[in-house]
């Protein structure tokens, strides 16, 4: 038993764990010098954490969608950040042309219903569409076929906003009533647009969970998701529920894309890509097919992203450490992908069958 | 006519001709058992019947209706329904909910309700777990799921592949004595069972099945008295 252990750890574990272990004592070391200069307030700190629990809400509506199919399909869907971005450019088409004819400023709800009600039915009809056309053809065949349909799918969507929109940034228009601050006590306070955002997303992120545990069509999800032969054996239509869990994650991630468009008011044809890439981190992170993990995930790595840069590097010295973000978040997926690649909740699915 | 009819069933996994002209009938009311050794075919006949798989020539009607046409979440609607070979219950549902997976194809719920508690009845074990996740159950109760599920659909035939694999004796008893069970209420059986003495026991005719091909059909008597079936199926020399 012991010799068995010791022949088993080789170099590249070893190097790993030294860099982990450096990585750790890092973000430690860090923390408390950064803690210990006091340069940041009280305020500083609660308005880091609200923006990240606000991005991180959107990473979670966005990660649901890749967790979701891929809890049914074992499929990697990469071209779901741009079912994220096709929600938000179209939507952004509604808001705008509302904001033009003076209809936001005078229903500003409606308008922002309708917004959310464009985005999601666009992301959806073209996950319907790319499930139909892309990728059930290729049910069956080796893992890799679909996964780099995705990916061809992902840029033909990208250029296809490209072609038809052009390259330059658009401004979301700014809607009255969610602009400002809410006051909470003293000093502090949180933006209108991010309380919108954590609402919504909760509330999106709720009606998901009771839908999946207690309809009949979410329960055929995870009985498919399980096992497609005995899930027809029941009488189930296992493509039927494949286009619905399709169909939902995009709803998601249409919704996400107006919550992310709210807060950061920037539309462009990439724009899924880095949220996208995030939001598959978040997936991961919390243990990919897993959908508890992936609103975990997604809310965790908001939340580490934001207040991360600030508070680990900046008592290092480094400067303008809020630039890092992203080398954080990535060096995260990494560090997860080599620790512990099923994820923090994914001792469960490391036992489902591929 | 026959309740259950298959004509000449050729069944391939790609290149594998694992069917090689399977003919059998099963009446109203009847159960029926398929035996055979590993790699017979046996499972690939229920597969073929349930619509997992496609034969590529040959016809099953069930009283009178080809079911070619339909896909397998159709067939059930139609009235056959199947105990899968190793019971494939769906560990991360409770066992409530693999029931309700049962009752898919049914609309009426004072129906559901019934058939939950013919099920709980038949398997009181189940009532006390029914909030369980199944991948918890012991082996035993998840034949007993398995079978509760396949009830669920109210079928008016119903598949069994391997009831008794794994099972300690007396579970095995009681698993055989529901089937009967099952049976003098209505439901008709095709038995499927390595298990062949057992299986011979509580049917009323047998087919034997050998490398994709029904060498034997006899009443279940006859077929325990054949000298052949003796000597490979039931161990006697
Ligand atoms: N998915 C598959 N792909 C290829 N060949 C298969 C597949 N499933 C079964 N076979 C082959 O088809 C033949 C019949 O298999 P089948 O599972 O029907 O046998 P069986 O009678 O049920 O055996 P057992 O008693 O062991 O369950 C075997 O030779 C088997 O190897
Ligand atoms: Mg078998």
């Amino acid at each position: 038993m012991q010799s068995y252990r010791i022949k088993k750890i080789n170099f590249t574990d070893v190097f790993m764990w030294v860099v982990g272990a450096a990585l750790l004592l890092l973000i430690v070391v860090g923390s408390f010098l950064t803690l210990q200069e006091e340069k940041y307030t009280a305020v500083q700190w609660f308005d880091l954490a609200v923006f990240g629990l606000a991005q991180g809400s959107v990473y979670a509506l966005i990660a649901l969608g890749y967790t979701l199919v891929y809890g049914i399909l074992r499929m990697i869907n990469f071209a779901h950040s741009e079912i994220f971005m096709s929600g938000a450019f179209i939507g952004y088409f509604a808001a705008s042309s509302m904001q033009k004819s003076g209809f936001m400023q005078e229903n500003p709800l409606l308008g922002i219903l309708i917004t959310f009600f464009v985005a999601m039915t666009t992301s959806t009809v073209l996950a319907v569409l790319l499930e139909r056309i892309a990728y059930r053809p290729l049910r069956g065949a080796p893992r890799l076929v679909p996964l780099i349909t995705a990916i061809g799918a992902s840029f033909f969507l990208q250029y296809v906003f490209r072609g038809l929109f052009g390259t330059h940034n658009r401004a979301y228009p700014e809607i009255e009533i969610i602009k400002g601050t809410v006051p909470i006590s003293g000093d502090f306070q949180i933006q209108k647009i991010q309380i919108v955002v954590i609402l919504a997303a909760a509330l999106m992120m709720a009606l998901l969970v009771l839908f999946v545990q207690y309809t009949k069509t979410g329960k055929a999800m995870r009985a498919v998701s399980e096992d497609k032969a005995v899930a027809a054996l029941m009488g189930i239509d296992v493509d039927k529920i494949i286009v619905n869990t399709f169909a939902l994650g995009a709803a998601l991630a249409g919704a996400a894309g107006v919550l992310y468009c709210f807060m950061f008011r920037i539309v462009t044809f990439y724009m899924g890509f880095i949220p996208g890439i995030k939001a598959f981190t978040a997936a991961v992170l919390g243990g990919i097919g897993n959908p508890a993990g992936a609103m975990l995930g997604g809310l965790f790595l908001g939340i580490f992203e934001s207040l991360g840069p600030t508070l680990f590097l900046d008592g290092l010295g480094i400067p303008a450490p809020y630039q890092l973000k992203d080398v954080i978040a990535f060096t995260m997926l990494v560090m997860v992908l080599i620790f512990r690649p099923t994820g923090i909740l994914g001792e469960r699915l490391s036992k489902t069958k591929a | 006519m026959s309740l259950l009819s298959i004509e000449n069933i050729h069944t391939y996994y790609g290149n594998i001709h694992a069917l090689k002209g399977i003919s059998l009938h099963i009446e109203k009311g009847e159960i029926v058992t398929l035996i055979g050794g590993n790699g017979a075919g046996k499972t690939t006949t229920l597969r073929t019947i349930s619509g997992l798989l496609t034969p590529r020539e040959g016809t099953i009607r069930l009283n009178g209706e080809d079911l070619s046409k339909y896909k397998a979440h159709e067939v059930v609607y139609k009235g056959i329904s199947m105990v899968p070979e190793g019971r494939g219950v769906f560990a991360r549902l409770t066992v409530t909910e693999n029931l309700e997976m049962g009752a898919y194809s049914r609309k009426d719920t004072a129906e559901i309700n019934r058939n939950m508690e013919r099920v709980f009845s038949l398997f009181p074990r189940l009532k006390e777990r029914r909030t369980q996740v199944s991948g918890t159950l012991s082996g035993g109760e998840q034949q007993m799921l398995a079978t509760g599920r396949a009830l669920m659909a109210n079928p008016s035939v119903l598949l069994m592949d391997e009831p008794s694999m794994g099972l300690a004796p007396v579970l095995v008893e009681l698993i055989f004595d529901i089937i009967q069970q099952i049976n003098k209420e209505g439901t008709t059986i095709l038995l499927v069972e390595q298990n062949a003495l057992m299986a011979l026991g509580i049917a009323s005719r047998g087919y034997v099945m050998q490398t994709g091909q029904i060498v034997l059909s006899d009443t279940a008597e006859k077929l325990k008295a054949d000298p052949t079936v003796q000597k490979a199926y039931l161990g006697m020399e």
